[in-house]
């Protein structure tokens, strides 16, 4: 049992009062700090299903081809078997030339890389270059490594374009961080694996490529029951990224690929939807 | 729940050991409750319309048959809250007073974005002993259509045209899905006018008060405008 003492739970908020800004007693909120810590495993409060039931589920994807880099996501957020939402955004436009894509905790994941995103305008605005994607996403890991067993959930890409070209990388909430050519992230990524590495060549043209991350999301939210919604698609290349499709419904992909494998069903289906 | 042993079962035979200093993990004080009940909020260019029940509850009692679940913020936005009731008047608390230094420090009131994202920092500022919350955000956006901000307990939010959140939830958004997007639909009629919105609304409350015993008394309709905000109260079952 936890040894604790009651009165910790007034002290969530702590405010900083700095000397210069007495106005300013009520600072913007700052970065969560952790109360307690057991050296198991996560923080654990009793709050029930509810509370531990964060948006979770997702099948991600990306990969490094002649062009750049296909970034493909899907869109579904579910809170325990609750659809919570069928339009999430996925991919996080950190800025103009970074790109990162969300699994694990939603919220984790929005606020880390927005997070990011003000330290990278900050050292550029310092410093009058851009930070490279190697630096950012090392700056990430280093800060999920200070929060490492404080219970984040957060199996991000960073995905960017910098001087020496496109790179990808993969965060973990462990603190892992690894360079790549091909990943795929949430519970439906064993599925696109299937797809992607069946098919991956490094010299697939633009809408080859376009065409394959389509085709990997659509087969795992086929199988994945915590994946679904669209397909939103983008391309990162020497001038930044491109979103190439922003929510291609996953059912319409369903009738086309089966009308594409000569399955007609009795015809109705793919011409009449009731949805 | 520490209960003491009796002294005189030490001199009888304890044939299961456990059965003495146990503090079984129900027992345990937990800080949430949830107090339930029902927000929902529709946007529509122009307006956007946040109803709630006023049925406070705690398990199977109910503490207040008119307690409001909604918060007007400024002008333009409107926050609606599920969940628990004490972190819903902290978060308000919180909410207003920052909202307040921020329309005396610029001179004009936050934007309905603005204080999205205000919410979500402050959600994730407690990301490790969150706000047992369930927020929806509705507001006007800077071309005064009607917006709605989902978030989870911890802060992740997201722009939707109607959002759902409490104990009625899954029962309502179905139908929500249904009626404002066609889902499901063969005739596929979507309602445009602000009235036909409005008695969906009540419809929804109606189905939501016959079958989630949290919510119900009355729903508390909040309409917001360029021109200003309306409030309506209906009943609902008090059973």
């Amino acid at each position: 049992m936890i040894d604790f003492d009651p009165s910790t739970f007034g002290l969530a908020h702590t405010y900083q009062k700095e000397d210069k800004d007495e106005i300013n007693t009520l600072a913007l909120p700052s970065a969560p700090q952790v109360i307690y810590k057991t050296l198991n495993g996560p923080t654990q409060i009793s709050g029930g299903n509810k509370l531990n039931n964060f948006k979770h589920g997702t099948t991600t994807l990306g990969f490094v081809f002649k062009e750049g880099i296909l970034l493909a996501v899907d869109s579904r957020a579910s809170m325990g078997s609750f659809l919570s939402s069928e339009q999430v955004r996925k991919v996080i436009e950190i800025n103009e030339y970074l790109l990162g894509t969300m699994a694990g905790g939603a919220a984790d994941c929005q606020y880390w890389l927005a997070y990011l995103a003000n330290h990278c305008r900050t050292y550029e605005l310092k410093n009058g270059s851009k930070l490279s994607v190697a630096a950012a996403s090392k700056f990430l890991q280093g800060i999920l490594i200070g929060y490492r067993n404080s219970g984040l959930s957060m199996g991000c890409m960073i995905a960017g374009t910098d001087t020496t070209g496109q790179h990808l990388y993969y965060i973990d909430n462990d603190g892992m961080r690894l360079k790549g050519d091909i990943f795929s992230v949430g519970s439906g990524s064993t599925y696109a694996y299937g797809v992607l590495d069946n098919h991956y060549r490094y010299d697939l043209s633009l809408d080859e490529a376009v065409e394959l991350g389509i085709r990997a999301i659509y087969h795992a939210t086929h199988r994945d029951t915590a994946s679904g919604g669209v397909v939103r698609v983008y391309h990162i290349h020497q001038d930044g990224w491109t979103k190439v499709h922003d929510g291609i419904d996953v059912v319409d992909l369903h009738y086309r690929f089966a009308q594409q494998k000569g399955l007609v069903g009795d015809g109705d289906e793919a011409k009449q939807r009731l949805f | 729940m520490y209960i003491p042993v009796n002294d005189m079962l030490k001199h009888f035979k304890q044939d299961a050991p456990a059965m003495a200093n146990i503090t079984h993990k129900s027992d345990q004080w937990s800080p949430y409750h949830d107090n339930s009940g029902t927000v929902l909020a529709v946007g529509i260019p122009g307006a956007v319309i946040v109803a709630g029940d006023t049925r406070l509850s705690n398990g199977y009692n109910i503490l207040s048959r008119d307690a409001t679940k909604l918060s007007q913020l400024t002008d333009k936005c409107v926050l609606a809250t599920a969940g628990q009731y004490a972190d819903f008047i902290a978060l308000r608390k919180f909410l207003q007073q920052r909202l307040q230094l921020y329309e005396f420090q610029n001179e004009v009131q936050a934007s309905t974005e603005t204080v999205a994202h205000l919410l979500s920092r402050e959600l994730y500022s407690r990301r490790f002993f969150p706000y047992y919350t369930f927020n929806l955000l509705a507001g006007l956006d800077e071309n005064n259509h009607g917006v709605v901000y989902g978030y989870d307990a911890i802060g992740s939010y997201d722009k939707m045209t109607y959002g759902v959140q409490g104990s009625g939830q899954e029962l309502v958004v179905a139908v929500l899905d249904n009626q404002l997007k066609g889902y499901n639909k063969i005739n596929k009629t979507i309602p445009q006018t602000r009235e036909e919105i409005l008695d969906i609304i009540l419809d929804c409350f109606s189905c939501a008060a016959e079958r989630d015993i949290h919510t119900g008394d009355n729903v508390e309709i909040l309409i917001i405008t360029a021109a200003g905000t309306e409030r309506i109260v209906k009943p609902l079952r008090k059973d």
